[in-house]
């Protein structure tokens, strides 16, 4: 079964690592990357998430807006390279390469709500996501492995660049903040008192460096269209996966089933895979109620603790398999695989190796 | 500083972490503790679907009227809980402010989905804005508020510092002061952080303390959440078990493999432990991994026992 992710990593050339937050997503998209760079490919993994988890799992100091590569990961010509995603960086970047003049570009970037507030518009993080990827994907990478921002809501990574184009195609965007877009703003009596409201909430002075932000940015939007056109093209393509990631608590495998069902649902996304984080080992074939027993017979001795033991993890193994099983009745074909919790916490390049070994085994 | 007296000197206390450290349970956890050193408590969760009536035996989420969730008796005071959800907070707002009409008017045209986008961090001023209300006007001692979990719990409590700034006049400007003005008062305002004792939690736990105090917002307690105590008795078993090789099951191999493991993780979360208290500078509270991962009332009250020690 873990063939799967091991053809995954050969021959695909997107990889969406997402799931609920807490259950191991980063080290599990590190270490896809890992496999992926010993297949003997040219992998970046893409973190969109501001939190140091990918730089941890690899080992390494930090990541920023550009491709570093991980030393002494790759054979046979592979190699494996991080990145964390910075919005603000990438935004100022397409500012500067989509605008008409040079002039455009800096009213858009010394404007003083783009400063402040366009980094964090909703949707703009995941919208920068889905352009870095395009420019990973030019870039010459064979492999581009993302792991999606942690969350209930990991669909509005996909949604997001359609989000940002609706709000820029929205009514009022178009007659209020891009009024030569709209009617004639004189007569445009609405989008007057609509401003006029806004102004009595956040200030006049906030809206009118908005409406000059969005008024600079005038000619842009179709480049963000088409940009956003060809970002859902890539995820709809048949060489991207989608790899759900999940642990056994029941909360996630709720999560991950809602996920699952929701991607299919909207037509969205089949998920090629089911990974199921630090599911507790098993010690041999002793049921919990034989060693709590034998943990009775010999209480007072060394024997009696080691049983006791081995009955608390068997137990926590039992709660495991039966959320594992939940999961696998709740999928039709989707295959499931299994990670199991290592002695020690993965962060470093052998800890992710050997989570890698048991993926794609 | 010990939980019952961090209990009683804070108004109000914002439980944050990631999601799945435990806050919710963390909340629920003091509330009752609360409740038990006879302080009447309001806990507020920020989610529209969250577990925090789970957590009192209470079935579906938290809306926006509040119910009781532990009534008073001789031995607790009343325990009362509510929701305050972000997209419903603009519009209480703007009602507030004499802007019903254009709100009514607006909303049919998708407007306040457009205003809240454009401004961000405008739902989770709005949300501090009216626990800002509950601390001043509300009844009981201590309001915990169970912070949202998405991405940074850190985004939530730095809009309104950041929105003071960006936005230069108006309400939305003067609310902002308020509500920063709150949190950053540490007589009103204390943040617990939930973690649990594992590498990367403990990691984030430690950038998020440094956020705080960058923020300026005072720390006043962590917990760590989920904590499997180092069991002494069981490193001496495998000693033992390894020697005295004579009173040996047949399967000794598996029983020692099991012990060593369980051992191996006690001794890693016990250096977690440290690491975090380490790096947080502040006091670690800690609560037991529960046998149960579904979280009622009786586990509630247990974990509220524990944290009052």
């Amino acid at each position: 079964m873990s063939s799967v992710l091991r053809s995954v990593v050969q021959t695909r050339r997107l990889v969406i690592c997402c799931g609920p937050g807490g259950t191991g997503k980063t080290t599990t998209s590190a270490a896809l990357g890992v496999a992926g760079a010993k297949a003997g490919r040219r992998v970046v993994v893409l973190t969109i998430d501001p939190a140091r988890r990918l730089a941890d799992a690899l080992g390494i100091d930090g990541l920023t807006n550009e491709p570093t590569e991980v030393v002494g990961v790759g054979s046979d010509g592979g190699s494996l390279w991080a990145m964390q995603l910075d919005a603000r960086d990438t935004f100022d970047e397409i500012v500067r390469t989509w605008s008409t003049e040079p002039a455009q570009a800096e009213r858009i970037l010394t404007n003083p709500y783009y400063r402040t507030i366009a980094g964090s518009l909703s949707g703009t993080q995941e919208y920068m996501a889905g352009e870095k990827l395009l420019e990973l994907h030019q870039a010459g990478f064979d492999l581009v492995v993302v792991d999606t921002p942690p969350g209930r809501h990991a669909v509005d990574f996909l949604d997001a660049s359609r989000r940002l184009v609706a709000f820029f195609d929205h009514r009022l965007y178009r007659t209020v903040l891009a009024p030569r877009h709209g009617l004639l703003r004189a007569v445009n009596l609405a989008a007057q008192a609509f401003l006029r409201s806004a102004a009595r909430v956040v200030g006049a002075e906030l809206i009118a460096d908005a409406v000059d932000f969005f008024a600079a940015f005038e000619g842009m939007e179709d480049d963000f269209r088409a940009r956003s056109v060809r970002v859902q093209a890539l995820l709809g393509d048949p060489a991207t996966a989608f790899v759900v990631v999940t642990s056994p608590r029941p909360d996630t495998i709720d999560a991950a089933i809602g996920l699952i069902a929701r991607l299919a649902a909207e037509g969205r996304a089949t998920v090629d895979a089911v990974v199921v984080n630090r599911v507790s080992p098993r010690f041999g074939p002793a049921t919990p109620a034989e060693d709590r027993r034998r943990s009775d017979e010999y209480a007072g001795t060394p024997l009696g603790a080691l049983f006791r033991t081995r009955a608390e993890l068997h137990e926590r193994a039992t709660a495991d398999e039966a959320g594992i099983d939940a999961l696998r009745s709740s999928l039709d074909q989707t295959p499931v695989l299994t990670v199991p919790a290592l002695p020690d916490d993965v962060h470093d390049l052998r800890g992710l190796a050997e989570v890698a070994s048991h993926m794609v085994a | 500083m010990n939980p019952a007296t961090f209990l009683s000197t804070s108004r109000l206390v914002i439980v944050a972490g990631k999601g799945g450290a435990g806050k919710t349970t963390v909340s629920a956890a003091m509330a009752v503790a609360a409740g038990s050193e006879g302080l009447a408590a309001l806990v507020v969760e920020v989610d529209d679907h969250g577990d925090l009536g789970r957590r009192f035996d209470r079935v579906g989420p938290l809306g926006a009227r509040e119910v009781t969730l532990v009534p008073a008796t001789a031995r607790s005071a009343e325990i009362r809980g509510r929701a305050i959800l972000a997209d419903r907070a603009l519009r209480t707002y703007l009602d507030g402010h004499g802007l019903g009409a254009v709100t009514r008017r607006l909303a049919s045209g998708g407007a306040l989905e457009l205003v809240t986008s454009a401004v961000p961090g405008l739902g989770d001023l709005l949300v501090l804005g009216q626990i800002r209300q509950l601390v001043d006007q509300d009844p009981a001692d201590i309001v915990i508020v169970d912070a949202p979990a998405t991405g940074h719990a850190m985004t939530f409590l730095s809009s309104p510092a950041g929105l003071a700034r960006t936005v230069s006049s108006g309400p939305v400007h003067d609310q902002a002061e308020l509500v920063a003005a709150m949190l950053t008062d540490p007589k009103r305002c204390q943040v617990v952080l939930v973690a649990l004792p594992e590498e990367t939690p403990v990691n984030e736990a430690i950038e998020a303390a440094e956020a705080l105090s960058e923020l300026g917002v005072s720390l006043g307690m962590v917990v760590a959440n989920g904590c499997t105590p180092t069991d002494a008795e069981l490193a001496d078993a495998i000693e033992a078990a390894s020697v005295e090789s004579g009173l040996a099951p047949p399967d000794i191999e598996g029983l020692l493999a099991a012990g060593t493991y369980a051992y191996g993780r006690q001794v890693d979360e016990a250096d977690q432990r440290a690491r975090l208290g380490a790096g947080v500078g502040a006091a670690v509270a800690q609560l037991p991994r529960l046998a149960v991962d579904d979280i009622g009332a009786r586990e509630t009250a247990l974990l509220a026992r524990t944290l009052l020690g």
